[in-house]
């Protein structure tokens, strides 16, 4: 039984860790201001879930556990939530997101 | 594993970094940041447990409440600043 | 050790985000970038060990310092205008003044030296004495609160001394309440139009009051004391200044509660002073407020954390009222 908390905490774990390291590799690489939320939003908050779920596993039924699913609650909350009014803003202030096929990057970037 | 984990939160946050620092808009630096402050919250937490301090959890929360308010904060300024402009605009004409 | 390859992969990224700050002259991206440095600050800290001071980083410098940047911000310009002319002086006396602090640096112990003399004398006193006379785990608040206790209060003092400049300095010329005359279809103040922000915001704020009071009271068994605590709390109410209105906010907390606040946690932490020159000891000894010394040692320490943790809330919200109010014609 603990082997198979120790397995899937260290699967998620890792699973968490690719999916942080994806969404910083997105923010940085995508085109456009929208596709760069898109990347770091989702991942943002997936990368909470899994990281923090691994540890709340590994860390069985202490004190710690219930800090770790008060952090996990908040940011499950407030990532979302931040994205959502950020892109608001984008909208509101003029910035229309792109349609259509992207056009390839220029050189002189 | 707790390394690998580390490790890869320290590459992401150096990658929002160059983010912050490049980006065009205001709206790509404040995504940055706010994914920044995202990742030091993991990297709180991951790094508590492997001192085996517990008790620094209450750290990550703080930060990744500052996190949040920040972020609404430069929100309501960029909305603020918005309002101004449009009011100034139609006052003038 | 890793600790220390990440240690110095935080510093390398605060030494890129310096220099782009003091690069750039946008200075809305410069204020952003100041958060970011301020969190990079407060998680070396934190692999330091120093938790008390991550704590206190993080909710001040990458909170609390950013909304009031940005509240300066909007009363001045986004642009920075041209610089100074001298800068091969400038950059001559700095790099001078480097050389000699490095120079200087090479008689100091290593960091973390077991045969420096903090370690030998200072830190293991303050480690024995602590469970000894105060019997508290967290020995940063012992220190704080009570073996340096008339440090803190010149701390708790320079706080209030700040609040009152910048109300001075802020509040000239404004006689009166000035009601916003709004056109009748601009979207209302704060965030009130933006609905995922606005409930999610208002669901959130009861909870970090309770977290703040948990960071006040905790201080003796784990990181947190007076002064994070006044910062959450302040960020609480600032949170709900932006998403309401600052008027709304006024009207929950008005500025003659948020000036006994400011005055109020220093008259505290005086009045317990003198009340234990009044029992019999010296100026703020603990010892003489109960029966027991470690229980007056504890009430105490409670009392003026409470002190530090009101007046910090107060002197905070009153800058960012005299900020916000300002912009408004």
């Amino acid at each position: 039984m603990a082997m198979t908390i120790d397995i899937l905490s260290w699967i998620m774990l890792t699973a968490g860790g690719a999916f942080v390291f994806i969404g910083g590799l997105g923010a940085l690489r995508m085109p456009n201001l929208y596709t760069r939320m898109h990347a770091a939003s989702l991942t943002d908050t997936m990368g909470a879930v899994l990281v923090i779920g691994g540890i709340m596993m590994q860390a069985g039924l202490t004190l710690a556990t219930i800090k770790l699913a008060a952090i996990l609650l908040f940011l499950l909350l407030t990532s979302p939530t931040a994205s959502n009014a950020l892109a608001s803003a984008a909208i509101l202030s003029g910035l229309q997101p792109e349609e259509g096929p992207i056009k390839p990057r220029k050189n002189a970037e | 594993m707790y390394y690998a984990v580390t490790i890869a939160t320290l590459v992401t946050m150096a990658l929002a970094l160059v983010r912050a620092l490049l980006g065009p808009s205001i709206y790509d630096r404040l995504l940055a940041a706010n994914m920044f402050g995202t990742k030091t919250v993991l990297l709180l937490s991951v790094v508590a447990f492997l001192y085996g301090r517990p008790d620094f959890l209450d750290l990550a929360l703080v930060y990744a409440l500052i996190n949040f308010i920040g972020v609404i904060a430069v929100l309501e300024f960029i909305r603020e600043r918005a309002d101004t402009d449009s009011a100034q605009k139609n006052s003038g004409e | 050790m890793i600790i220390i390859l990440f240690g110095v992969f935080l510093l390398a990224l605060l030494v890129i985000t310096a220099l782009a700050i003091v690069r750039t002259d946008n200075l809305f991206a410069a204020v952003i970038l100041t958060g970011i440095f301020s969190l990079l600050m407060a998680a070396n800290f934190f692999l330091l060990d120093a938790a008390d001071v991550a704590l206190t980083e993080a909710a001040i410098g990458a909170g609390i310092s950013t909304v009031l940047f940005l509240g300066a911000l909007a009363l001045t310009g986004e642009r920075e205008r041209g610089g100074s002319t001298n800068r091969l002086l400038a950059l001559g006396v700095v790099t001078v003044t480097t050389l000699i602090v490095i120079y200087a640096t090479f008689d100091k112990p290593r960091l973390g030296d077991p045969d420096a003399p903090v370690h030998q004398h200072v830190g293991p006193w303050y480690l024995e004495k602590t469970p000894a006379l105060i019997d508290i785990p967290n020995a940063v608040t012992a220190v704080l609160a009570s073996f340096r206790g008339y440090d803190t209060l010149g701390e708790v003092f320079v706080v209030f001394t700040a609040g009152i400049g910048v109300l001075f300095l802020l509040s000239a010329g404004r006689g009166g309440r000035t009601e916003e005359i709004r056109p009748a279809d601009a979207p209302g103040p704060g965030l009130r139009h933006y609905l995922v922000p606005r409930v999610v915001g208002r669901m959130l704020i009861p909870f970090i009051f309770l977290f703040g009071l948990y960071v006040q009271f905790h201080g003796d068994y784990g990181p947190g004391g007076g002064f994070q605590a006044g910062a959450i709390v302040a960020a609480a109410v600032i949170l709900y200044a932006l998403l309401e209105g600052e008027a709304q906010a006024l009207r929950a907390l008005p500025m003659s509660v948020l000036k006994w606040l400011v005055a109020g946690g220093a008259l505290l932490y005086g009045a317990i002073g003198v009340a234990s020159m009044f029992l019999g000891g010296n100026f703020l000894d603990y010892s003489v407020l109960a029966s027991d010394p470690i229980t007056g040692q504890h009430i105490g320490i409670i009392v003026i954390e409470l002190g530090v943790g009101i007046t910090v809330t107060g002197v905070l919200l009153c800058v960012f009222h005299a900020f916000a109010a300002r912009g408004k014609v």
